[in-house]
């Protein structure tokens, strides 16, 4: 056979039309990495038509000034990433789009996440992420597109209980891997079209799917990080990210005081501080002390020992309540204040339908305003909230 | 079924432009600086297409210099003058609609310490010759200004410009690429000094282009390495590329008058059925000064990059704004610079049409749309819906 003949004929095969992808039914949110891409080849596999979608969310170019040193991974949509969930699409042969929310999510995430610092607290940035953007506008765009659900690659569970006719959120079989306590804001609506298969499966699980089913990044290593921090520095990322919006630094230093309010020392600005922190303080005070307060009023740090940290009631707000409807009477709970914290025993009552109150059964170590507080029963998610500043 | 309506983006090559390029790929392989008689076989086929792409554009093949396409075409014209002119002429003059490839190049330029002023366009997409008369400087070295626009189809005054430019003796540099085989081309009436053309806008391949650079213009060449292109641009010829180019060029002469009138009439047919069958549609632009393949209209309340995706799955090809490195799409800087709302870009569409478009593409189009549309907007951010069935 000629070149030209090879040409034509490869020109032929070019020409044929691709066929077309059937409509999906539901839509993967792929990131890139071990989960996300698993749960697209499980869904293939199981014959779901289904159509990935990767969000691009930040323009790490917008603060040069904090990129790290050497290659870029695991950043909020940095190329490697997006080119990681394309070739898993390409692999398993499934439609794929990349879809802009850098505007929602600097509205619903980033200026949060800035303002809750400069307010003195500690935000979830996943949290909001979730609640504002992935089952959000992400399900929009999905439902646009004619999938009615969203997948992804959370570690958690969710079933319909036919008797009350509510959709209920349960903790990861997996519970080292379990990322309920980030999920407690979504609604009924949003749980009703939520899907996420690795609920019932192990971390090894899930990379021996990966492995079997052959996806091309089984083996990446995981990102624990605050996707658009680089470097884990989220006070670099508040002051360039100020810095480019025009705003003054935040840098506004005050005095460090003992819950006495004795004078210790000053400090460099709140937001570089957060409850519960001992290491960089910059005081001598001849036994360990503890960030025990933000006092954004007086711009002051307060420290403390051990137990002047540990308190007994906190006041959530943007409460949602999962399994039922707000609760009229008190309710037992375990709750856990911060991701790792392991639930204590507490009581919860409502105080109207968005606040409520928390009382521990003992004292708990460092209660973060800006953190969640998410109640438990046994397995179950019974909702969560915000911590308020006390 | 499927219509592909994206010739903007890029066209599909011409089977007589590909038969034209297959002899240089593999049979006559020779480098067209070579003396032998195989590098003279390339040499006649590279001066065969020059005389061709000269003939396109009324100019003499000495005055054309190949590239590897139009963004090099554009990059070369805007550096090459301004890096051969006078250190006492830094400021050049541009549009707020021009393709990336000249919006890019000018801020480059501009972080160099030229000055550049962007002349504003209002809601027709239209440049004023008088704004690019005021925009005049002593200092001014160069004017750029598209023939028409990518996205919006809007012809640009460039005759008027051009005897602005010739006045002031300011060079006149025009980025050609959407309007080659669409329009008519006359570098003499136009009184431009530099053109850009793109062979994969023009049936021909991707990877080749061309610059028309007017005898005696100043040039300095952007690349180092050797004497091809009269010292303008130095790198072997891409010789099956370039004779592809040339052929390419050849059928746009031939076909040009036939070609514009007969995809006028499907580009009318396919905007006036949508605009009746589809309630707030809106055409953006100039509707009567515009290439006659392009239509961009905006569907209020349908999310544009939800849209192109449903209609992907119809078999639809459009597009909407322009792809980042991503490949999201970032809302379009033309259509915010003819007045659109962020919303209102984030919502528009641009069909394009070409030589292989066919009447039944447009009636399938016109079938499809509308209901997409209708499904899309009823499915707003304020309409969750549970779905119950799991």
């Amino acid at each position: 056979m000629s070149a030209r003949d090879i040409c034509i004929e490869a020109q032929a095969q070019s020409l044929a039309p691709r066929e077309l992808a059937a409509p999906p039914s539901v839509a993967v949110a792929m990131s890139g990495g071990v989960d996300s891409s698993t749960v697209a080849a499980i869904l293939h596999e199981r014959g779901e038509n289904i159509v990935g979608l990767t969000m691009q969310l930040w323009n790490q170019r917008r603060l040069p000034g904090l990129a790290p040193e050497g290659p870029v991974q695991h950043r909020c949509c940095s190329a490697d990433d997006v080119y990681d969930a394309r070739r898993v699409a390409e692999h398993l042969g499934v439609p794929f789009y990349v879809v802009n929310f850098e505007r929602e999510f600097e509205l619903t995430v980033i200026r949060p996440f800035v303002n809750n610092y400069l307010e003195g607290q500690t935000p979830i940035p996943c949290t909001l992420c979730n609640n504002h953007v992935k089952f959000d506008q992400l399900l929009l765009t999905a439902r646009r597109i004619g999938a009615e659900r969203i997948a992804t690659g959370h570690y958690a569970r969710i079933r319909r209980n036919p008797d009350s006719d509510r959709y209920e959120l349960l903790r990861a079989r997996d519970e080292s891997k379990d990322q309920s306590y980030f999920l407690f804001g979504l609604t009924q609506e949003q749980l009703s079209r939520a899907s996420f298969p690795l609920g019932e499966l192990t971390k090894p699980e899930v990379r021996e799917i990966a492995r079997r089913l052959l996806v091309p990044v089984a083996e990446k290593p995981e990102s624990q990080e605050i996707c658009f921090v680089p470097s884990g520095n989220y006070v670099r990322f508040i002051e360039g990210y100020l810095q480019e919006q025009g705003s003054g630094l935040p840098e506004n230093p005050g005095e460090i005081v003992s819950t006495s309010g004795e004078v210790l020392g000053r400090h460099n600005g709140l937001h570089q501080y957060t409850v519960g922190q001992r290491r960089g303080l910059g005081i001598f005070a001849g036994r360990p002390v503890y960030v025990v307060a933000l006092d954004r009023a007086r711009n002051r740090l307060v420290v403390g020992d051990d137990p002047e940290l540990r308190a007994s009631a906190c006041e959530v707000r943007d409460v949602n309540w999962i399994p039922f409807a707000c609760p009229g009477d008190p309710v037992e709970a375990m709750v856990r204040i911060r991701n790792r914290h392991e639930p204590a025993p507490a009581v919860v009552t409502a105080l109207d339908s968005t606040r409520a109150l928390v009382h521990f059964r003992e004292p708990q170590r460092a209660i973060t305003p800006g953190q969640a507080a998410v109640f438990y029963s046994g397995e179950q998610v019974l909702g969560g909230g915000w911590i308020s500043p006390f | 079924m499927r219509a592909y309506l994206d010739y903007n983006a890029t066209t599909p090559v011409d089977p007589q432009v590909l038969a034209a390029m297959l002899p240089f790929l593999a049979e006559n392989f020779g480098n067209a600086s070579s003396i032998h008689s195989l590098g003279q076989a390339a040499r006649a086929a590279v001066d065969r297409a020059r005389e061709s792409v000269a003939a396109l554009i009324g100019a003499k093949p000495s005055e054309i210099v190949f590239t590897s396409g139009g963004t090099e075409s554009d990059n070369l014209a805007i550096f090459g003058v301004v890096s051969s002119s006078a250190a006492s002429r830094r400021h050049i003059i541009s549009t707020a609609i021009e393709h990336h490839a000249v919006l890019h190049s000018c801020q480059a330029l501009a972080k160099q310490g030229i000055a550049v002023t962007f002349v504003p366009v209002g809601a027709s997409g239209i440049v004023n010759p008088d704004d690019i008369q005021r925009a005049l400087r002593p200092e001014t070295i160069l004017i750029s200004v598209m023939h028409s626009n990518n996205e919006l189809g809007s012809l640009q005054p460039i005759k008027e410009v051009g005897r602005i430019a010739a006045e002031a003796d300011i060079y006149f540099h025009c980025d050609a690429v959407q309007s080659a085989a669409k329009l008519p081309l006359d570098v003499t009436s136009l009184g431009v000094d530099l053109l850009s053309v793109s062979a994969h806008k023009i049936y021909g391949p991707k990877g080749v282009g061309a610059l028309y650079v007017r005898a005696g213009t100043p040039l300095e060449p952007q690349f180092h390495g050797g004497h091809h292109e009269r010292d303008r641009r130095p790198g072997t010829e891409n010789v099956p590329g370039i004779a592809g180019l040339g052929k390419a060029a050849e059928l746009a002469r031939d076909n040009l008058a036939a070609d514009a009138s007969r995809i006028a009439a499907l580009r009318d047919r396919l905007e006036e059925s949508l605009l009746a069958s589809i309630p707030s549609v809106r055409v953006s632009g100039d509707r009567a000064r515009r290439l006659p393949n392009t239509t961009n209209l905006t569907f209020a309340g349908a999310g544009g990059e939800a849209l192109l995706i449903a209609l992907d799955f119809q078999g639809i090809a459009c597009s909407t704004g322009a792809a980042c490195s991503s490949g999201a799409v970032e809302p379009s800087h033309v259509l915010i610079a003819a007045g659109l709302s962020p919303d209102e870009a984030r919502s528009s569409l641009r069909f394009s049409l070409g030589r292989p478009t066919t009447t039944e593409e447009i009636e399938y189009a016109i079938a499809v749309i509308p209901a997409v549309v209708e499904r899309l907007r009823a499915i707003s951010p304020n309409s969750p819906a549970m779905v119950t069935a799991r």
